[in-house]
């Protein structure tokens, strides 16, 4: 019976890719689809970016990355980065822990509230902020008594894009700790090491390329943000503007070049976290 | 080292998973608890181990309460059903762990951890897998790995939550001898899960059988087989024929010479090599007719229906070496006779 079965299986597989094998022109066709689509709205835009920042030369392309309002946005957008990124880290760590290994009242609408910031549109979220710390806001009147400024100022552009960032991390652990269980952890603990070290030789070696994969696409979002960095920046040039305004603000103002220059950087950004992405991904898969 | 575990009880919600457990592990025994699916043996398992916190009861661990200690501080080694390797690391460092994660003053010498890991690896006839990650394992290896790294803390008292669980038919038979003879030569008190008396009844000294939450009975694997405490032990423990003299099996049973001994319980349970099939018609016989048998390697279990009886229609089921049915030479739909060695009485 063994013997007989295995033909039989072969043929069904042989079957199933003549089921699967188009028409030759149905795959040409559609194969091309695919190409232009990705060239019209990807490639040529992407080129068109890199191909305005230096249609003044080089030399233009290099004044406009060094103007003084182009470093500043550089240097806040950085700065946004460096606090939001480590910050988002650790608590998308610490809510993933808390989702995937506590049994709690609540749970599931926990698990729910993160994805908030993606359902959110970006704007609603500036404003949630501008109602908060505003001149007219909750807060507002005891932020002005004691000349804390919130709202057009870097504070209030780390706090939206904390809140933008902040499912990143969460949502790319909670799924893989889910599915690993604790029982490596409990070895751990009925080895003799301690809640940290358990963590730190155990949870963290197992957890890692998910997490740089979550921390990178936050980083991703933190540096690109625009809707709600927009609403609570207020577009002060070289005081709040990060690179994603800079771009906005300089192209209004028909200063072609130094708004595709930001723009490369940006684009630049988004080339590396995507080789970075796919190998991360590769790494996973590899594990 | 022994166990004793006093008054413990723990609930899921509304659901009372252990009730007033009472237990005494004698040291260097090698304990099975033992019951289906459900009747909180794994929850008892991990409150000794310090996994699970009890509601109420003590745990108390050679003479120490140990019921406020974390899992960390018992000492205690855990073996899981899924063997919980750490998969980053090769099975040398996994074996090393435990060694490695003691407070500094206690740790001992790289020199020593090597000598020891190695020295473990060889103790479970796998220290040629040192370099390997737990993925390029054989189930069978990677669980005793699993038991090397957690006699590597030389711990006092071995837990092991369904073993062999997650392993093939034929290396599970292995392990158990193996992990038999693994016992008699360390002699660490050891209490493992099972849901298969066989493997409860082939590797332990002592057997704890549990069901809903409660101790139904403990002893030797012969005392619970030969003398179960209740219709729940009988039945779990082999292969067990049941009769009702409430359901008129009455007379049939005493046709098959079988007298209902006074103020013992009406249900009878009849092991099926308690069944003796005889061609001729003899003294104390009951009729039967045999209905089909299957191969059992050593044993033939036949399977008969009882004639002339106004009593149940439950099938009859009876074992015989091999060789013992070749000479009585039964085909199928023969006209036999059936006598009734012994039973347990059960209300």
């Amino acid at each position: 019976m063994h013997t007989a079965a295995q033909p039989l299986k072969k043929d069904k597989v042989v079957t199933q890719q003549r089921a699967l094998q188009d028409p030759t022109w149905v795959r040409w066709s559609l194969i091309a689809i695919a190409i232009s689509f990705i060239s019209l709205f990807i490639c040529v835009p992407l080129g068109l970016v890199i191909f305005q920042a230096f249609s003044k030369g080089l030399q233009a392309y290099w004044s406009a990355l060094t103007n003084a309002d182009t470093l500043s946005a550089i240097r806040l957008t950085l700065l946004v980065a460096i606090i939001t990124v480590p910050l988002n880290t650790l608590f998308g760590v610490i809510s993933a822990w808390a989702i995937t290994r506590f049994e709690f009242k609540g749970k599931s609408f926990l698990t729910t509230l993160i994805d908030i910031p993606f359902s959110v549109s970006p704007v609603i979220s500036g404003f949630i902020f501008v109602l908060l710390f505003g001149a007219e806001g909750w807060f507002g009147s005891w932020l002005v008594e004691h000349d804390i400024k919130i709202i057009f100022a870097a504070p209030g552009i780390i706090l939206a894009t904390l809140f933008i960032t902040f499912p990143f991390v969460a949502r790319q652990l909670i799924p893989l700790m889910q599915e690993m269980g604790n029982q490596e952890e409990e070895a751990a603990l009925s080895l003799g090491a301690g809640g940290w070290k358990m963590f730190f030789s155990v949870t963290l070696p197992n957890i890692k390329w998910a997490l740089l994969y979550g921390v990178l696409l936050c980083n991703a979002r933190a540096m690109g943000e625009f809707g709600a960095v927009s609403v609570v920046s207020g577009h002060i040039r070289g005081m709040t503007n990060t690179l994603p305004l800079h771009v906005e603000v300089s192209y209004n103002d028909y200063d072609v070049v130094s708004a595709f220059a930001s723009a490369s950087i940006l684009a630049a950004l988004a080339i590396v976290t995507l080789v970075l992405k796919t190998a991360l991904e590769w790494k996973q898969a590899n594990r | 080292m022994s166990i004793l575990l006093s008054d413990i009880s723990k609930n899921f919600g509304n659901f009372a998973a252990l009730n007033h457990i009472n237990l005494e592990v004698p040291e260097g025994e090698l304990v099975a608890l033992l019951g289906p699916s459900g009747c909180g043996k794994t929850t008892l398992l991990r409150i000794i181990a310090g996994l699970e916190h009890t509601d109420k009861g003590r745990v108390i661990i050679n003479g120490q309460d140990k019921t406020d200690q974390t899992v960390s501080q018992r000492g205690i080694g855990f073996v899981f059903q899924h063997y919980a390797l750490f998969r980053h690391m090769t099975v040398f460092e996994n074996v090393a762990f435990g060694l490695r994660v003691k407070p500094r003053r206690d740790r001992p010498s790289n020199d020593f951890i090597t000598k020891k890991v190695h020295s473990l690896l060889d103790l479970v006839q796998l220290d040629w897998l040192h370099n390997r990650y737990p993925d390029q394992l054989s189930g069978g290896q990677r669980q005793r790995i699993a038991l090397a790294r957690a006699l590597a803390v030389e711990p006092s008292v071995l837990l092991l939550d369904e073993p062999f669980g997650a392993l093939d038919a034929s290396v599970r038979k292995d392990l158990r001898q193996w992990l038999r003879n693994l016992h008699h030569e360390l002699h660490v008190t050891s209490i493992f899960v099972t849901h298969d008396q066989e493997e409860a009844m082939e590797v332990a000294s002592q057997v704890v059988v549990l069901n809903h939450g409660q101790i139904e009975q403990q002893g030797s694997p012969t005392d619970i087989y030969d003398h179960p405490a209740n219709a729940f032990v009988s039945k779990f423990i082999g292969q067990t024929n049941i009769f009702d003299l409430d359901e008129h099996d009455n007379d049939w049973l005493q046709t098959a010479g079988l007298l209902q001994p006074s103020q013992q319980g009406k249900i009878a349970h009849v092991r099926p090599h308690d069944i003796i099939i005889e061609k001729t018609d003899n003294h104390h016989t009951a009729p039967a007719t045999l209905k089909d048998w299957q191969h059992l390697g050593a044993l033939i279990r036949i399977e008969l229906v009882k004639n002339e009886s106004n009593g149940s229609d439950a099938p009859v089921f009876a074992e015989m070496p091999n060789e013992q049915f070749k000479q009585l030479e039964l085909a199928k739909g023969d006209k036999v006779k059936l006598k009734v060695r012994q039973a347990h009485w059960f209300h």
